[in-house]
C-alpha cells in the first residue's frame, strides 16, 4: 500500500455574504495517497474549485481537518501556508497566470524566488530543467506575449513542478486550450504521473477526466462519487490519431 | 527569501515601465534639486553678507551717540546730542584696555571738482588709525600719514568709485581736488572694496584727516560724531564694549546709558544675516513643498500600480511569496524611485546652483548637509507615502487577487 499523501475529514466551507450564508463545502472526508492520478469533476457551483483552494493552501477552511504528509494544514498561520505552498505544492492554473512581460525562464523561476536556498546558479538549472521537461527548454527567453496558449500552460507547468513539490495541482489547464493542445499538455501531466508525481486535475470535461485513474465528483458541496478509472486514455497514443496542425511558432 | 532577492525583483518590475518610473522620479528629482539650489543660493547669500562684514575689519566696534534729549524730555534725532567730541576718543584709546585702535569719523558730504569733471560724494573725517582698523590699503599712491592729521593738512586718499568718475583715466596721486571748493591734494587711491552690508558702495569716498574736515569743511558743528575701535580680540569685545560705555557715562555728567550706542560688527552682521536666513528658509520650504508633491505623486503612482498589479500579486502568493515579502517589494519600489530621484535631483541641484551662480556672479555654494538632507528626505518619503500601497498590495486576499480580473 503507497503512502497517504493528504487526508481531509469532515471540510466545510462557508461564505457568508451579508446574510446569506452560501455553504461551498459541506463536510468532505477524502484520502490521497503518493503517486495517484485523480480528476476532480462537477458543474460550476460544485465546490471543486472551493475544495482545490483548500487543498492548494490558498483558502482556509470553516471546519474540520485537513493533514498534508501528516501535518494538521488547518491549524497553520499565514506564513506556515506561504512555505507549504512555495515547497510542497505546484498550481497550474486555467489562464496560465503568467507574469507579463517577464521571460519563461524568469516566470518558472519565481518560485524559486521566494525560497530561501536557492543561489542564483541553481535557480538557473532548476529553470532550464523544468523547461525542458515540458518541452520547451529553446522558449526560455520568450516572453509570454511570444507563446501560444499551449506553450504558455506547459511554462506554467514547468514553474509547478520547478521546486519539485509533494503534488501538481492543476485548476482546468485545458480549459482555455483547443482539442490537439489539451491532449498535448495531458500527455505532459501522465509522464509526469509516470515519473511517480501526485496529481490532482479539476475539470469538468469527461473526456479530459478520463485520463486519470481515479475519478472523484462533487455536487452541491459533497462528494457524490469516487471511483477508480482502473484504464486510463493514454493522451500520448489519443495525440497519435489526432490531425497534425502546422507547426507553433 | 532574501532582501536582495526582494530588491532584484523591485528592480526588475520598475525596469518593466522605464517611462512610468521615471515620470514618478520627476517629482522627486526636481524637488530634491529645488531643496538644494535653493539652500545653496541662500549659503551663497550669506557668505556675500559675512565677506561684507568681514570688509569692514576685525573685531570692530562703533561708538555713536542715540539720541538727545533736551531739559524738557524732547527727544532728537539719533546722532544730534552731539556729545561725542575728539576728548573722548582720546580717552577712550588711552583708558580702555584690550583695544588696539581707535579714530574718530566724522561724515559729511559734499561736491568734489577736478578740471572738468565734478562729483558728489560721502567725505569722512578720520584718524590714521582708522586705516588700521578697517584694514585699508592703497592700490596706487599712499595713505596720509599721522603729522598730516596734526597739522591739518589738506590732504585725502579716494576710493576707486571717485577716482574712476572724477579722473577719468588720469593718475590722481599729486592731482589737486577741490572738495567744497577748498583744494586738497590726493595722496592715493584706495583699494577696492565693493558694497558694504547696507549696500553702499564702499569705494565712493573721500578720506581726510578729521582734523582739517572739521576745521575746513564743518567748521563749528560737530555733526554725526562715530568713533571707531578695534579691539585686541574678539573675546574682549565685550568687556571692551562695557568699559566703553562706563567711560562715556563717567565723562558726559548727567547722561544716561541710553544715549550712547555701541555696537559691534556682530551686531550688524546678525542683522544683515536674519534676512538672507529668512530668504533662505522661505526658498527652501517653497522647494521642500514641492518635494511633499512628488512623494504624493510616489504614493499616487504606486496605488495605481498596485491595483493594476493585484493578479501579479495574487500569483506571486500563490507560488510562494509571503506578505512580508510582498510588503518589501512594494516598499522597496518606492524607495528606489525616491532614491534615485533623490541622486539624480543632487546632480540637478548642483548643475542648477553652478548655473544661478554663474549668472549672478554669486559664489553659490552647495552644503554636504543639504545633500544628506534631501537624500534622507526622499528616502523618508518613499517609505513613508510607499507604506500605505504596499500594505494594500501586501494584504490582498489571496483568492481575490489570484480571480482578479
Amino acid at each position: 500500500m503507497s503512502k497517504q499523501l493528504l487526508s481531509t475529514q469532515a471540510l466545510t466551507k462557508t461564505y457568508i455574504m451579508g446574510d446569506i450564508h452560501v455553504h461551498a463545502l459541506r463536510g468532505i472526508d477524502l484520502s490521497i495517497d503518493e503517486g495517484e492520478f485523480i480528476a476532480i469533476m462537477g458543474a460550476s457551483g460544485s465546490g471543486k474549485t472551493t475544495f482545490m483552494n483548500l487543498i492548494g493552501c490558498l483558502d482556509k477552511p470553516s471546519s474540520g481537518t485537513y493533514l498534508l504528509d501528516k501535518i494538521p494544514v488547518h491549524e497553520m498561520s499565514d506564513d506556515e501556508l506561504t512555505l507549504i505552498r512555495n515547497q510542497k505544492i505546484g498550481y497550474v492554473f486555467q489562464s496560465f497566470y503568467l507574469l507579463p512581460r517577464t521571460t519563461a525562464k524568469e516566470n518558472v523561476e519565481l518560485p524559486l524566488l521566494y525560497c530561501r536556498h536557492c543561489n542564483l546558479h541553481q535557480r538557473h538549472e532548476k529553470a532550464l530543467h523544468a523547461l525542458s521537461i515540458v518541452g520547451i527548454a529553446e522558449r526560455a527567453k520568450h516572453f509570454p506575449n511570444q507563446l501560444s496558449g499551449g506553450q504558455q500552460q506547459r511554462v506554467a507547468i514547468a514553474r509547478a513542478i520547478v521546486n519539485d513539490p509533494m503534488f501538481l495541482l492543476a485548476d482546468e489547464p485545458t480549459g482555455n486550450l483547443d482539442t490537439r493542445t489539451s491532449v498535448e499538455v495531458m500527455a505532459i501531466f501522465q509522464a509526469l504521473h509516470k515519473q511517480g508525481k501526485t496529481i490532482l486535475l479539476v475539470t469538468h470535461e469527461n473526456d479530459i477526466a478520463q485520463y486519470a485513474e481515479r475519478q472523484i465528483t462533487f455536487r452541491d458541496g459533497r462528494i457524490i462519487s469516487d471511483k477508480k478509472n482502473p484504464n486510463p486514455r493514454q493522451a500520448a497514443d489519443d495525440l497519435l490519431k489526432l490531425p497534425q496542425l502546422a507547426e507553433e511558432d | 527569501m532574501s532582501i536582495l532577492g526582494i530588491v532584484r525583483i523591485a528592480f526588475k518590475s520598475l525596469l518593466r515601465n522605464k517611462t512610468r518610473t521615471f515620470l514618478t522620479m520627476l517629482g522627486i528629482i526636481i524637488g530634491v534639486a529645488a531643496v538644494i539650489t535653493m539652500l545653496a543660493i541662500g549659503k551663497g547669500a550669506q557668505k556675500i553678507v559675512e565677506d561684507q562684514v568681514n570688509s569692514m575689519g576685525t573685531n570692530v566696534i562703533m561708538v555713536t551717540t542715540n539720541f538727545s534729549q533736551s531739559a524738557s524730555n524732547v527727544r532728537q534725532a539719533a546722532g544730534t546730542g552731539n556729545l561725542l567730541e575728539v576728548a573722548d576718543v582720546e580717552a577712550i584709546h588711552d583708558q580702555v584696555k584690550n583695544i588696539l585702535y581707535a579714530s574718530p569719523v566724522y561724515n559729511t558730504y559734499g561736491q568734489l571738482k577736478f578740471e572738468g569733471a565734478n562729483w558728489r560724494t560721502g567725505i569722512m573725517g578720520v584718524d590714521v588709525d582708522y586705516f588700521y582698523i578697517r584694514d585699508m590699503k592703497v592700490s596706487d599712491g599712499d595713505l596720509f600719514h599721522a603729522s598730516d592729521v596734526e597739522s591739518g593738512a589738506k590732504v585725502c586718499v579716494i576710493g576707486k568709485t571717485v577716482a574712476d568718475n572724477l579722473f577719468n583715466g588720469v593718475d590722481p596721486v599729486d592731482k589737486i581736488i577741490r572738495i567744497r571748493n577748498i583744494p586738497f591734494t590726493v595722496k592715493g587711491v584706495l583699494e577696492a572694496k565693493g558694497q558694504n552690508v547696507m549696500g553702499m558702495d564702499q569705494d565712493d569716498t573721500v578720506i581726510a584727516p578729521y582734523t582739517t574736515v572739521f576745521t575746513r569743511l564743518l567748521g563749528q558743528h560737530w555733526r554725526n560724531m562715530m568713533v571707531l575701535v578695534s579691539a585686541q580680540s574678539k573675546e574682549a569685545i565685550p568687556m571692551v564694549q562695557q568699559d566703553i560705555l562706563d567711560l562715556l557715562q563717567s565723562r558726559h555728567r548727567g547722561t544716561t546709558s541710553d544715549e550712547f550706542a555701541v555696537r559691534t560688527q556682530t551686531d550688524l552682521a546678525e542683522a544683515a544675516n536674519s534676512v538672507s536666513k529668512t530668504m533662505t528658509i522661505l526658498l527652501a520650504s517653497i522647494a521642500g513643498i514641492s518635494l511633499l508633491v512628488g512623494g504624493i505623486g510616489i504614493m499616487n503612482i504606486m496605488l495605481v500600480s498596485v491595483t493594476e498589479r493585484i493578479k501579479e500579486i495574487g500569483i506571486r502568493r500563490a507560488v510562494g511569496a509571503g506578505k512580508r515579502d510582498v510588503l518589501l517589494q512594494f516598499i522597496i519600489e518606492a524607495v528606489s524611485i525616491s532614491i534615485m530621484g533623490g541622486i539624480l535631483g543632487i546632480g540637478l541641484g548642483f548643475g542648477a546652483a553652478e548655473v544661478v551662480g554663474n549668472a549672478m556672479k554669486w559664489s553659490v555654494a552647495v552644503t554636504p548637509w543639504s545633500v544628506f538632507l534631501s537624500v534622507g528626505f526622499s528616502m523618508a518619503i518613499g517609505i513613508f507615502f510607499g507604506w500605505y500601497p504596499a500594505s494594500k498590495a501586501a494584504n490582498l486576499n489571496l483568492i481575490d487577487a489570484l480571480r482578479y480580473e
